[in-house]
């Protein structure tokens, strides 16, 4: 690949996913535009059916049938990847973009033990021997932190505890040395004693290869405390993108200060089902989703123009936010 | 793990002196056995001779354990039919329907498992629901329809295969057999089919809902974000998963193919043990109906007993935890 340093790592363009049903067309992923650079780590939040895990899928050509990529384009380093096929995609998956998973309790194949899972990675992608797979595979081990890994790598994922099992998942998705990561809530099934350090442990592998990362959350405080830049999904829509604290301390969005309203103080972290519910009414769901601004019904800054078009990206300070607040020239 | 495999061992003792029970109830509740022997017009001397020769006398439960000592040491006494000790009537059909269960099975579960897996992995294909279709027909038809339609196919009208007997047959340890030779290789072809066709439909439904059910889990998926070629994640991933909890399911359908064999032996006139049943019900024959009883439960005991052992060979979640567990 290209070397091309000018380019950003991933950049996204207008990305449009749509899955055909007997009720209509559903638009999850609907005109998404952003890009993540080298060693940076965006963060991607949203409600429950915003469209995140489908936004990586679309990345990694990894869509269930019926879903599919309507329009919009997707570039690696200067490299488009979303019209490749899929002997093309696969070779893009492990080697260039690596992926977790919500719950490492089932990523692992549970009938093959992690050094060969590990080692089958490595040699797909690198052509490399069944030695130096497996020693690529204990380094890997090391590298994140499972204790006495020579004497675990044959060991199966059943024998490992939920935080242990994620490492060997962070493992299995760094190990062909991909330059761009997304975790799709890597910490959401464990414990909470656990997730920050597994959140460092990722953070701390990307900075360190200048792997760019992409990590979809629920959790604002994850979003504080471990990312670079932050985007906002609503309703298939990036509602606001920018620094992660620009975006949480002066959202520019109406949607996003509801949300950073909502962000649970450490004593309120403890219980569990406080989300992001706190602005009033819901998201709509992909069937009834309004016309102009998704967002409108439960806007307190409603303006008849929200209703009838849907707003494109305006600077916000240092962010951008797909609202007509920050039309300058509807102010002006 | 050896608790458990004492324990699976003994259960499958229990179920074999049960079987045993049963068999030997036919004894007392089928017939007089004593007038089987010895006709109408015995005297009541020759009766009790009889009796005590035969220990009918003893109370039922000495009975039952000299009947079970006697059946562990290959004893059942005397075919009433032709006066032979039943042991030697059965070793010389028993060979016979082994091989034939043997590559029904081996047909069943080859073609089962490969069935399954292409149609899993190609859902939506015309072949695959093709013969998702027919395989229906193969579930609803009765096996001797099936072994009729196959010879008036394949042995009447396309004259390729014999539609009865087992061929030219060799010797193969110790014993006559149809593999040696071509002619007896061509013999087992159509009741292997049809005796198998059940089971290998069964089989392959079986392993393509399992295989669907894997397909969609989330190391699957990962698997493929991975980069993983299809192929390693369909066989090497996908595979082996499906088959752990379709094996006991395999092996059962598999130990049925002897019972089932049955119908396939008189359909094809196989020599087996299967037409000997027949034959010994059609004759009330009850020392050899009795043995075939137990000799059909003590292979399902041993299949299952096998099923359980694969387990823990295939299954690591199954096998002692290592020592180095950090849980
Ligand atoms: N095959 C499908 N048919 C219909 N709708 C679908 C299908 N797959 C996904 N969706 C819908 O697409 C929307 C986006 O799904 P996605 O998984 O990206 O949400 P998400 O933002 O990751 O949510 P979560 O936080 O719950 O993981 C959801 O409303 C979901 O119901
Ligand atoms: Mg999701």
């Amino acid at each position: 690949m290209s070397d091309n340093t000018a380019q950003p790592l991933l950049r996204v363009r207008d990305l449009v996913v749509e899955i055909p049903t007997r009720r209509g067309l559903l638009r999850p992923v609907n005109g998404v535009s952003f890009d993540v650079e080298r060693g940076e780590i965006l963060g991607v939040v949203g409600e429950s059916g915003a469209g995140k895990s489908i936004t990586g899928a679309a990345i990694i050509g990894l869509l269930d049938s019926p879903s599919r990529i309507a329009s919009g384009e997707v570039w690696l380093d200067g490299e488009r990847i979303d019209n490749l096929d899929n002997e093309g995609l696969r070779k893009v998956r492990g080697r260039q973009i690596g992926t977790i998973f919500q719950d490492p309790l089932t990523s692992l194949n549970p009938l093959l033990p992690i050094g060969d899972q590990l080692a089958e990675t490595a040699m797909v992608h690198l052509s490399i021997s069944r030695a130096e797979a497996r020693e690529r595979a204990l380094a890997a081990l090391v590298e994140v932190g499972i204790p006495a890994a020579a004497q675990r790598i044959d060991a199966y994922a059943h024998e490992f505890s939920g935080g242990m099992r994620q490492r060997v998942v962070i493992a299995l998705a760094l190990i062909a040395e991909p330059r761009f990561v997304i975790a799709d809530e890597p910490t959401t099934a464990l414990d909470v004693s656990v997730q920050a350090q597994i959140l460092s442990l990722l953070r701390s592998l990307c900075v360190k290869r200048n792997t760019g990362v992409m990590l979809i959350t629920h959790d604002m405080g994850v979003i504080a405390e471990t990312t670079d830049r932050v985007a906002v999904l609503y309703a298939g829509r990036l509602a606001e993108i920018g620094p992660t604290r620009d975006v949480v301390e002066s959202p520019g969005h109406p949607y996003s200060r509801g949300l950073m309203a909502a962000t649970p103080s450490p004593s309120e972290l403890a219980d569990k089902d406080l989300r992001l519910n706190q602005i009033p009414g819901s998201m709509p769901g992909l069937l009834d989703v309004p016309a102009g601004c998704a967002f409108h019904p439960r806007c307190e800054f409603v303006k008849d123009r929200c209703r009838n078009a849907v707003p494109t990206s305006y600077p916000s300070g240092n962010s951008h936010s797909a609202c007509f607040l920050h039309d300058a020239e509807a102010l002006s | 793990m050896l608790a458990y495999v004492i324990r699976r061992v003994a259960q499958g003792a229990l179920v074999l002196a049960i079987v045993g029970f049963v068999s030997f109830s036919m004894f007392r509740f089928m017939g007089d056995p004593l007038e089987n022997i010895l006709g109408q017009e015995a005297t009541v001397l020759d009766r009790q001779e009889l009796e005590d020769r035969l220990g009918i006398n003893k109370p039922v439960l000495v009975q039952y354990f000299k009947f079970m000592a006697g059946a562990l040491q290959g004893e059942f006494g005397v075919s009433y039919r032709n006066a032979i000790p039943v042991a030697e009537v059965i070793a010389e059909r028993l060979p016979a329907t082994l091989e034939l269960a043997l590559v029904s099975g081996i047909f069943a579960a080859l073609f089962g498992i490969a069935l399954g897996v292409y149609t899993a992995i190609r859902r939506d294909g015309f072949l695959a629901n093709f013969i998702m279709t027919t395989s229906l027909i193969g579930v609803s038809l009765p096996t001797f329809l099936i072994g009729i339609l196959l010879i008036w196919v394949f042995a009447v009208e396309l004259g390729w295969l014999p539609s009865f007997g087992r061929g030219e047959t060799g010797t193969m340890f110790g014993r006559p057999s149809s593999l040696t030779s071509w002619s007896g290789i061509r013999a087992l072809i159509l009741p292997s089919v049809t005796l198998g066709l059940y089971q290998m439909t069964l089989i392959m439904r079986l392993v393509r809902s399992e295989m669907l059910e894997v397909l969609r889990t989330d190391y699957i998926r990962f698997a493929h974000a991975r980069g993983l070629s299809s192929r390693a994640i369909h066989f090497r991933h996908a595979l082996t998963n499906t088959l752990i909890p379709v094996i006991t399911i395999i092996g059962l359908q598999v130990g049925q193919i002897i019972a089932f064999a049955v119908v396939t032996e008189t359909v094809f006139q196989w020599p087996g043990v299967g037409s000997l049943f027949i034959q010994a019900v059609q004759f009330v024959d009850i020392p050899v109906m009795a043995a075939y009883l137990l000799l059909v439960g003590s292979l399902f005991v041993v299949i299952n007993l096998i099923v359980d052992l694969l387990y823990l060979v295939i299954d690591p979640r199954l096998r002692v935890e290592r020592g180095a567990g950090a849980h």
